[in-house]
């Protein structure tokens, strides 16, 4: 397998020298990351072009990076008001995160002739909501997988022919896989006997942290995983 | 004339064929269905949004509750992801452990899918007998695991627990005699390797008597030849993997083509449909059995001969045994870290995919650094699949799209997660 990884890895930064920059992956994996501007482009391509082969996007995640490397429990350093006690009920979302991209979406395709598998990642547009280029017209598997990342977050896409909401609830607000979005949600549902009907309330129940995330420096693992995806090197302004 | 209007349907959520909670909006021209616009969410719990806030170990219980019919698979795609972040490897029993139980879950699926399918359109003997035979593969499910369905069984690392030594017995009560007793208890006198070894025996039989009650059935044939049918090109085009891509004459299998575990060791066939009909994948998924008959029956005799460890020796991701524990500080902080904060999985990506019953059941995975996923995304076949079902059913009458939701093996957990 890793002879076949380089072998593709090397024809796509020969094919694609501009559209495509190779992110840090396992060994056996290729990922890399594209431009939402090249990336009808470079997915026609990878479909088209036999070299790639690519006829199957098996799977499309949304991704929200808004906390990514952020803990909840500062275990190395005290603050002013001592050690930190790992539960913190109320999650504010510092401002200095919003000037980095926020959303990507990531792709999984598979090309069954060749036997290999590429990840893209592409982030979207800066603004709210965050748009991408549809995938539909070259994978026609793409549909329902856009429509849950809209679904989840928000996250538009460009000529989708059908682009409704396919997990949530009639009438759900909110994009819940969002880290913004509270894990308990904003509202509950219940009968009440006097209206005799089910209606919504928000929520009653409070957040609870029973293991605090943590992240802990280990030099066992290999240095190469270490960096961070979310970089300068992505952001808009330093392109 | 009277002015002819499309007919609007609602299909589900509360169907007997609906498999679960689909719920069908079908636009019909007569009997012909012109539309067909399925919403599901009907059963979204968020698993993937909970797993983010849980230590990486806590979520391996929701894989169960995916696809609640091949529940080991979805284990093992997960922990498959944490094991390649870890960058650790499996002692190879666990490896032979898992494969025989991937297959035995596999059988397990297929003979629900069988049995429901056969249901659907109208063969009610075949469900019995799936489910005398889905009884004793269950039986193995609670002798590993200590339960029928959500097993947890697979750990990063390797497996729980080692095979027992017997398997549990029926007791006498007032609703069963010992006569009764003695000839239920008759296969489970030995380990549980005897037990499955002897249903290894016995299961071809019990295949061949399916085959006679729906193979060259006639009414079995109305219902499914020529039903359903996909193109190998558009089986492509739209995401389909597993016996979806096979029926339609793809010989393309994880299994054989991106082998994991020790399934490169395994001597078994791929089945291959040729007209992508609904009957095709019948025959597929039969066969399947077949083959994952034969890959038990390897395992076993391997199982036999080499007993050796099934659980990782590293203790900052394995929990040390629990007498070691009663003695060794070192254990016993092992132990608690394990159990408090879990471990912290190395900032980085993965894909990690296997061939479920249904087909390719991947696990997204991405980690931060922590000890909790940062984004986990499962890559559910039935998704796809369902998302087909419009272009399957377009034209063919009111039945068939029963047909079509069997053969296409839908179960919600995984379509909504």
């Amino acid at each position: 397998m890793s002879s076949r990884t380089e072998t593709l890895a090397s024809r796509l930064t020969a094919r694609f020298a501009q559209e495509l920059r190779p992110l840090p992956a396992l060994p056996n994996e290729v990922a890399f990351e594209v431009d939402a501007a090249n990336l009808l482009a470079v997915c026609k391509e990878l479909r088209d072009n036999t070299e790639f082969g690519f006829e199957q996007l098996i799977d499309l995640a949304g991704i929200d990076y808004l906390d990514y490397g952020r803990e909840e429990w500062s275990t190395l350093a005290s603050t002013a008001t001592g050690f930190s006690r790992g539960v913190n009920r109320i999650q504010e979302h510092v401002s200095e995160q919003t000037t980095k991209p926020r959303f990507a979406v990531t792709y999984q395709l598979l090309s069954i002739t060749n036997n290999w598998r590429l990840r893209l990642r592409c982030f979207t547009g800066q603004g709210e909501p965050p748009v991408i280029d549809s995938l539909v017209e070259i994978w026609a598997g793409a549909n329902w997988f856009e429509r849950e990342a809209f679904d989840m977050y928000g996250i538009m896409f460009r000529n989708h022919p059908d682009l409704r909401r396919i997990l949530t609830d009639y009438g759900f607000i909110g994009h819940p896989f969002r880290k913004d979005f509270p894990l308990i949600g904003n509202v509950e549902v219940k009968y009440d006997p006097a209206k005799g009907r089910v209606v919504y309330q928000p929520v009653s129940i409070e957040p609870r942290t029973l293991v605090p995330r943590v992240i802990r420096e280990d030099n066992r693992y290999d240095q190469v995983l270490k960096e961070v995806p979310v970089g300068s090197d992505v952001s808009p302004a330093n392109r | 004339m009277a002015d002819i209007h499309n007919f609007t349907l609602n299909f589900g959520p509360q169907h007997p064929a609906a498999h679960g909670v689909l719920r069908l909006v079908l636009e019909m021209d007569g009997e012909v269905i012109q539309k067909a616009d399925p919403h599901i969410g009907l059963l979204h719990r968020g698993t993937e949004k909970l797993a983010e806030s849980k230590p990486f170990n806590q979520s391996i219980g929701y894989m169960d509750r995916l696809d609640y019919v091949s529940m080991m698979c979805n284990e093992h795609a997960y922990v498959m992801a944490i094991e390649k972040l870890l960058g650790i490897k499996v002692p190879e029993r666990a490896q032979y452990i898992r494969v025989m139980f991937d297959e035995i879950t596999r059988i397990l699926n297929h003979l629900m899918w069988l049995g429901a399918h056969g249901l659907d359109i109208g063969a009610m003997t075949v469900f019995l007998y799936a489910f005398r035979e889905r009884e004793d593969l269950m039986d193995c499910y609670e002798a590993v695991s200590g339960t029928r369905m959500h097993a947890t069984y697979y750990r990063p690392g390797g497996v729980y627990r080692d095979l027992p030594d017997s398997m549990p017995k029926y007791q006498p009560s007032k609703w069963r005699s010992q006569a009764d007793v003695d000839r239920l208890n008759e296969r489970r006198r030995g380990s549980m390797l005897d037990f499955i070894d002897d249903f290894v025996a016995r299961f071809p039989a019990n295949v061949d008597e399916y085959e006679t009650l729906l193979t060259d059935n006639r009414i079995w044939k109305q219902r499914t030849v020529n039903i359903g049918v996909v193109s190998p090109e558009r089986a492509l085009q739209l995401g389909f993997t597993g016996a979806m891509l096979r029926g339609s004459g793809i010989e393309w299998d994880l299994r054989k083509k991106q082998p994991y575990e020790v399934y490169d060791r395994m001597d078994f066939d791929i089945p291959v449909g040729l007209n992508g009909d609904c009957y095709d994948r019948y025959l597929v998924r039969i066969e399947e059995m077949r083959q994952s008959n034969r890959i038990i029956k390897q395992c076993v005799d391997w199982l036999r001969a080499n007993p050796g460890p099934v659980m990782l020796e590293d203790h900052k991701v394995a929990a040390p045994k629990r007498e070691e524990m009663k003695g060794d500080m070192e254990s016993l902080i092992h132990h608690f870290k394990l159990f408090t904060e879990g471990y912290c999985v190395p900032a980085g990506e993965t894909y990690a995919a296997v061939e479920a019953p249904k087909g390719e059941f991947g696990v997204y995975l991405v980690s931060d650094g922590a000890n909790k996923p940062y984004r986990l995304k499962c890559r559910a076949p039935g998704f796809a699949h369902l998302a087909s079902l419009e272009e399957m059913v377009k034209g063919h009458l009111l039945a068939d799209v029963v047909a079509v939701i069997g053969t296409q093996d839908i179960v919600f957990g995984e379509v909504d997660r």
